[in-house]
C-alpha cells in the first residue's frame, strides 16, 4: 500500500520502471512456478511403488470406506512385510470422497495426474465408481473396484476391473432365493430412490422374479437419510406381500425392520443384497431384524482356512474387529492387485492392467476369483440370514 | 488527458472485456504447460464458481433478495446443456461453436426457471422467499433424481467436451479454458454493465427500500422477477460449464449445500461487490484443494470443513461487510491513482506516437 | 370395517406422529425467530448434539439395562443441561456480537455454525450410525380398528402440545415473556425500559435448545438411529413446518409441522412416494401462495 502511494508521486519514468520491474517479477514467478511443477512432475521415486485408494471415510456411507481401507492396508502391509514387489515396498495412498460423486471423479484425477499412482482401488458404491471411473480409463490406469456391483461400472472401458459380482447376478441369486428356497409367490419392494445400486437391483429382482413366476405387488421408494418409512410400509401392507425385497444399505435397512414390525407385519421376512453387511445392522435392527435374509459375498462362518485365517489376522491388525464383506473384498483387490505386480514384467500401467485382466481362478477370501472378458469377476455368492449378533449362512449360489 | 477523463475511463468501467479473455487465454497456456492435469480442472472449477457468485450476487447482493436455491438453477442448467450434448442435432455443429453455445441454452432453461421461481416474489418477501427458493431448489432436484431421461440416481456419465481444435494447436483443454473464459467474461460484463446502468439502479432501490421504490414509481415486482431471471441465466451457463468440465452429473451435487457454497462466496466477497464475488470464488476454490487437503493428509483427519465453517463464523463476526463490502476493485484509491499513473503514461505515449486509440479508450463503455 | 379405511386410519396416525415430531423442533425455531427474527439454522444441530449427549450419557450408565421412566428422566436431563449449555454457547460466541449486523450476515453465521457441528460432530463420534438406548418400549396402548396406538406416539403427541400450551403461558403470562415480547418488538426501547436484553435473548436460547433436547429424546428413541447428520433432513422439514404455519406463532408451529406430516404421509399413501419430499415443499409453496405469511402468521405492514 505505502508502496504504490509512493511510487504515483514519483516521476514516470520511475513509475515506468517500477512496471517494468513488476512485469518481471511475475514473469519470474510464473516461470518458477512452471519450474517446480515441473520438477514435480519428474520426481517420481523409483524405491517404492504407489498405488492410490478413493473411498468415503467421512459422511454417511463412512463405514463402507473405512473397512474396505482397512482390509486393503491389511493386505498391502502383509506383502511389505514380506519383502514387497521385486525388492519395493508398496506405498498406498488414500484420499477421502466424502461420498460425493463429484469429489470422486476429482480424487481419481489427482491421484493419477499428480501423484502418479500405477493403479487405483475404489470405490464402494457404484454412484462413484462410474463418476470416477472414466479418468482412470482416460489415463489407461488400471481401476479395481472392491465392490461396485452395477454392471456399467466395468463397461466404462477396458482398464475398469472388479472383484465382486454383480447386481444381475445378485438380483437373480434372491430371486432365486424367495422363489425357491423360501417358496414365496407375492413380494414388495421398498428401494432407495437416491441410490443407482438400490434402483437397479430393484429392476433385476423384480424381472427376475416375475420371470419365475412370482408376483411383485408393489414397488415403493425412500431416499437414504429418510428415517420414517412407515408410510411406504403402510402401503405395502395394504398389499400383503409374503416377503419384502429391500436392496438399501444397513443404515436405514435396521429402521425399516423396526418399522415393519410396528406396523403388525411380524412374520414377514425382509430380503436385500450386501449392502446390508455391517455389524450395525444387528444393532439398529435389534429383534426386528432377525430372520430376515440378504445376499453377500462371503460368510465369516466358513471354515474355509483362507477365511479362518483372514479372519484372525484381521482381528488381530485391528483390535478384535470381525472383518464385514467390503474389509474381505478390499483385502482381495489388493491381493488381486499385488499378484498381478508380481507377475507383471515391468510396472507400468499397461503391463498390470494385462496382468489383472489374466486374473484366474485366484483363491480369494470371497471365493475363487476369476476375470472374465467383460473384466468382472464370476464368483459365487452366499445368502446368510441375520440372528442374533450373527449372520448365519444358509446357502451358496453359483452362476 | 484530463483527471475528470481518466476517472471516466476507469473508475465505473471495466478493463475491455477482449482483453482481460485474451489475457485469460495467455494464462490459460501457461497453465497448461506447467502444471498437471488436476490442478487444471480445479482452475476450470474457478471459473464456474465465479459465475455462480456473481450472478446469486445480482439476486441477493444487489437487488436484496434472499435465495436459497441456486443450485437448482445450476442443475437446470447443467442437465439441459449436458442432455443437448448427447444429442445427435447438436452434433452436426462444430465442435467449438457447440460448446460455446451450450452455455447459453442450459441458461436459457434455467432462465425460465428463474422466471417461475421469480413469479412467488409476487407476493413473497424476506424468509418466506427465501424458503420458497429452497423448496424449488429441491423439487428440481428430486425431478432430476426421478427422470430416468437423465440417469436418475446414476446420474450422468461421460458428457462430451470439446476437443479443442488440434489443427490450429487448440488443445483440448485450451479450448475448454478459453470457452469457461469467454463466458466468465460475458458474466461479469453483463452484470456489470447491468448494475451500472439506469435500469441497473432499479434493483438497487429494490434493494435499499421497497416501499420508497415503489413510492418512486419503481415496479419492484417486475425488478424482482428480471433480477431473477438474469441469475438464473448466467447460474445455468456456470452449471453448463461444470457438466463439461466435471462430464460427470449426479442430482446430489446439486443439494442445499451447494446452494450454501454459493451464498458463503458472496458473502465473504461482499454482498454487493462482483470484485468481492470472483476473489472469494478464486478463494474457496483453491484453499480447501491446496491448503486444506494437505492438511488432512498430515494430521489423518478430515478437518477441512470444520476449519471453513469456523473461517465462515469468524470472518462473520471479524468483517461483516466481507471482503470488500460494495466497493469494487476501481474503488480503492490505489487503483484509482495507479490508473491515473498509467492514462498519463499512455497520453505521455500518445504525445509522440500516432493515436490514442490504444486499450483504455476500448475499455470506455 | 374396510381395508382402504383401515390403511387410511393408519396413515393419519402415522402423520399425526410424523407432524408432532416436526411441530416440536419447529417450536424452537419459531421460539427463537419470533424473539430475534433469526433463523437459528444450528438449531438442527443441538438437536443432534442433544440426541449424542443422552446416547453417551445413557452408555455411560449403561441405562438400557435398567429402562424406566427414571432412566427416561435422567436421559432429559443430560439432553437438556448439554443442548442449553451448547445453545448459550452459540448465542454468546456467535450470535451476540452480529447483533446488530444485516440479517444476512447473522444467518450465515448460522449456517456456519451448523456446519461446524455437524463436521465436528463427525470426527469426535464418527461417522457411523449409533443405536440410542431404549429406556422406555413402545407398547401397544389400544388399538382402533387393528390399527395399533403406540405409547411413544401419543407422547410426542402430548409433550408437543404441551410444550405449546407451556410456551404460550411463558410468553404471554410471566415476567420473562413480558420482556421477551418487549425485546421482540423493541430491543434498544426495551432495554431504555430497564430490561437486560443479552439475559432475555439467553433465556430465549435456553428454552429454544431445551424444546430440542427434548425433541432429540423423544426421536430417539421413536427412531432409533442417531448419527451426526441426523438433524440436516428434520431441521429443514421443521423448519418447512415453522414457516407453513407462520414462523414466529407457536400454534402456527403445531399446525405447520402437523400439517406438513399429514401431507407427506397422504403424498406417499394415495400419490407417488418418490415425490414425497418435492411433494410436501410443493404444497408449502403452494400454501404460501395463498396465505403469505403462513397459516397462522400475521402479514406484517412495513412502515415507511
Amino acid at each position: 500500500m505505502l508502496q504504490l502511494k509512493s511510487s504515483t508521486r514519483c516521476s514516470n519514468s520511475s513509475a515506468r520502471s517500477r512496471f517494468l520491474h513488476l512485469a518481471l517479477a511475475i514473469f519470474g514467478a510464473v516461470s518458477m512456478l512452471q519450474l517446480a511443477s515441473c520438477t514435480k512432475k519428474n520426481a517420481q521415486p523409483s524405491h517404492v511403488i504407489k498405488i492410490g485408494e478413493y473411498g468415503s471415510f467421512t459422511g454417511s456411507e463412512a463405514t463402507f470406506g473405512v473397512s474396505t481401507n482397512e482390509g486393503l492396508k491389511l493386505a498391502i502391509k502383509e506383502k511389505n512385510a514380506a519383502g514387497g514387489i521385486k525388492g519395493k515396498k508398496i506405498e498406498l495412498i488414500s484420499y477421502d470422497n466424502q461420498g460425493k460423486p463429484e469429489e470422486a471423479r476429482a480424487m481419481v484425477q489427482r491421484l493419477i495426474t499428480q501423484d502418479q499412482v500405477l493403479a487405483v482401488i475404489g470405490e464402494v458404491a457404484s454412484t462413484r465408481s462410474l463418476a470416477a471411473a472414466p479418468v482412470a480409463q482416460q489415463y489407461k490406469v488400471p481401476m479395481i473396484s472392491p465392490s461396485s456391483t452395477n454392471p456399467q461400472v466395468t463397461e466404462i472401458g477396458d482398464y475398469i476391473f472388479r472383484v465382486c459380482f454383480i447386481d444381475p447376478f445378485q438380483g437373480l441369486v434372491m430371486a432365486k432365493f424367495a422363489r425357491e428356497n423360501l417358496k414365496k409367490a407375492k413380494v414388495a419392494i421398498l428401494k432407495d430412490v437416491k441410490s443407482d445400486y438400490s434402483t437397479g437391483l430393484s429392476d433385476v429382482f423384480e424381472r427376475e422374479f416375475k420371470a419365475m413366476g412370482g408376483e411383485i405387488v408393489g414397488i415403493e421408494s425412500y431416499a437414504s437419510g429418510d428415517t420414517d418409512f412407515k408410510a411406504q410400509l403402510t402401503q405395502i401392507k395394504g398389499k400383503k406381500p409374503e416377503a419384502i425385497f429391500v436392496p438399501g444399505y444397513y443404515t436405514e435397512v435396521g429402521m425399516i425392520a423396526r418399522q415393519a414390525r410396528q406396523l403388525g407385519m411380524k412374520d414377514v421376512p425382509l430380503l436385500g443384497g450386501d449392502g446390508w453387511d455391517s455389524e450395525k445392522l444387528w444393532e439398529i435392527g435389534g429383534e426386528a431384524i432377525k430372520g430376515s435374509y440378504f445376499s453377500n459375498h462371503y460368510t465369516t462362518e466358513s471354515d474355509n482356512p483362507k477365511v479362518v485365517d483372514f479372519i484372525k489376522r484381521y482381528r488381530e491388525e485391528y483390535k478384535g474387529k470381525t472383518p464385514d464383506g467390503l474389509a474381505a473384498l478390499g483385502y482381495d483387490a489388493g491381493q488381486i492387485l499385488i499378484a498381478a505386480m508380481e507377475r507383471a514384467s515391468e510396472l507400468t500401467p499397461q503391463a498390470i492392467r494385462n496382468e489383472i485382466a489374466k486374473t484366474k481362478d485366484f483363491v480369494g477370501v470371497t471365493g475363487q476369483i476369476s476375470i472374465n472378458d467383460q473384466r468382472n469377476a464370476t464368483k459365487s455368492a452366499v445368502v446368510v440370514q441375520v440372528a442374533d449378533k450373527v449372520n448365519r449362512f444358509v446357502t451358496t449360489i453359483t452362476p | 488527458m484530463t483527471d475528470q477523463h481518466a476517472r471516466g475511463l476507469f473508475l465505473r468501467s471495466m478493463p475491455s472485456p477482449f482483453l482481460v479473455t485474451a489475457a485469460l487465454i495467455l494464462l490459460g497456456l501457461v497453465i497448461e504447460n506447467s502444471t498437471n492435469a488436476y490442478t487444471q480442472d480445479v482452475v476450470l472449477w474457478i471459473f464456474t464458481n465465479i459465475i455462480l457468485a456473481a450472478s446469486l450476487n445480482l439476486v441477493s447482493g444487489f437487488t436484496g433478495q434472499f435465495s436459497l436455491g441456486h443450485a437448482g438453477f445450476m442443475a437446470v442448467g447443467a442437465y439441459l446443456s449436458a442432455w443437448c450434448s448427447f444429442r445427435p442435432e447438436f452434433q452436426a455443429l462444430p465442435d467449438l461453436l457447440r460448446f460455446t453455445l451450450l452455455p447459453a441454452i442450459g441458461g436459457l432453461g434455467a432462465a425460465i426457471a428463474g422466471y417461475i421461481v421469480g413469479l412467488p416474489s409476487l407476493r413473497l418477501r424476506g424468509d418466506y422467499l427465501a424458503i420458497v427458493t429452497l423448496g424449488f431448489g429441491e423439487i428440481i432436484r428430486v425431478t432430476l433424481l426421478n427422470t430416468e431421461a437423465v440417469g436418475g440416481a446414476r446420474g450422468l456419465n461421460r458428457i462430451p467436451a470439446t476437443e479443442g481444435w488440434l489443427e490450429m494447436g487448440l488443445s483440448p483443454y485450451l479450448a475448454q479454458f478459453s470457452i469457461a473464459s469467454f463466458w466468465t467474461v460475458v458474466t461479469i460484463t453483463t452484470l456489470w454493465r447491468i448494475v451500472h446502468s439506469q435500469k441497473g439502479r432499479i434493483f438497487l432501490s429494490v434493494r435499499e427500500d421497497e416501499i420508497a421504490a415503489e413510492a418512486m414509481g419503481v415496479n419492484v415486482t417486475q425488478a424482482k422477477v428480471r433480477a431473477f431471471v438474469i441469475s438464473a441465466f448466467f447460474a445455468g451457463v456456470g452449471g453448463s460449464l461444470f457438466a463439461h468440465s466435471v462430464k460427470y452429473l449426479s442430482p446430489a451435487t446439486f443439494s442445499f449445500t451447494k446452494s450454501v457454497d454459493i451464498i458463503i462466496m458472496i458473502v465473504l466477497g461482499g454482498m454487493g461487490s462482483f470484485t468481492g464475488s470472483v476473489i472469494a470464488a478464486i478463494f474457496i476454490t483453491l484453499v480447501p484443494e491446496f491448503v486444506l487437503r494437505p492438511l488432512q493428509e498430515i494430521t489423518k483427519v478430515d478437518l477441512r470443513m470444520v476449519i471453513y465453517s469456523l473461517i465462515l463464523i469468524l470472518f462473520m463476526i471479524m468483517r461483516p461487510t466481507g471482503l470488500l463490502g460494495t466497493r469494487e476493485w476501481s474503488d480503492f484509491a490505489w487503483v484509482k491513482k495507479l490508473m491515473r499513473a498509467i492514462s498519463q503514461l499512455l497520453k505521455r505515449g500518445s504525445d509522440g506516437d500516432s493515436s490514442s486509440s490504444t486499450s483504455p479508450s476500448g475499455a470506455s463503455r | 370395517m374396510e381395508a382402504s379405511q383401515q390403511e387410511f386410519l393408519q396413515h393419519l396416525l402415522n402423520g399425526v406422529t410424523l407432524g408432532s415430531i416436526y411441530a416440536l423442533i419447529a417450536l424452537g425455531y419459531t421460539m427463537v425467530y419470533g424473539i430475534l427474527q433469526l433463523i437459528n439454522f444450528a438449531h438442527s444441530e443441538v438437536y443432534m448434539m442433544g440426541a449424542f449427549a443422552a446416547y453417551y450419557t445413557g452408555r455411560s450408565l449403561n441405562l438400557d439395562q435398567s429402562p424406566g421412566v427414571l432412566s427416561f428422566i435422567i436421559l432429559l436431563v443430560a439432553a437438556i443441561v448439554a443442548c442449553s449449555v451448547l445453545g448459550l454457547t452459540i448465542e454468546r460466541l456467535a450470535y451476540r456480537p452480529l447483533r446488530k449486523a444485516p440479517k444476512l450476515n447473522i444467518l450465515i453465521t448460522a449456517i456456519g455454525v451448523s456446519l461446524l457441528l455437524q463436521y465436528s460432530a463427525q470426527i469426535i463420534f464418527g461417522a457411523e450410525p449409533k443405536l440410542f438406548p431404549e429406556v422406555l418400549a413402545d407398547r401397544t396402548l389400544f388399538t382402533v380398528a387393528e390399527v395399533e396406538v403406540r405409547t411413544l406416539d401419543i407422547t410426542i403427541f402430548l409433550v408437543g402440545t404441551l410444550a405449546m400450551g407451556g410456551l404460550h403461558f411463558l410468553i404471554h403470562h410471566t415476567r420473562l415473556g413480558m420482556a421477551m415480547r418487549a425485546v421482540s418488538v423493541n430491543g434498544p426501547v426495551a432495554s431504555l425500559m430497564g430490561i437486560n436484553v443479552d439475559r432475555i435473548i439467553m433465556w430465549t436460547f435456553v428454552v429454544g435448545s431445551s424444546l430440542a433436547a427434548v425433541g432429540s429424546v423423544l426421536v430417539g428413541l421413536k427412531y432409533p438411529k442417531i448419527d451426526p447428520l441426523m438433524g440436516m433432513l428434520i431441521g429443514i422439514k421443521a423448519f418447512v413446518a415453522a414457516v407453513l404455519g407462520g414462523i414466529g406463532s407457536l400454534p402456527g408451529a403445531m399446525l405447520g409441522g402437523i400439517f406438513l406430516g399429514l401431507s407427506e404421509e397422504m403424498v406417499v399413501a394415495y400419490l407417488s412416494s418418490t415425490y414425497r419430499d418435492a411433494l410436501a415443499f410443493g404444497i408449502l409453496i403452494v400454501v404460501l401462495l395463498f396465505r403469505p405469511a403462513g397459516l397462522m402468521g400475521t402479514p406484517v405492514r412495513e412502515k415507511v
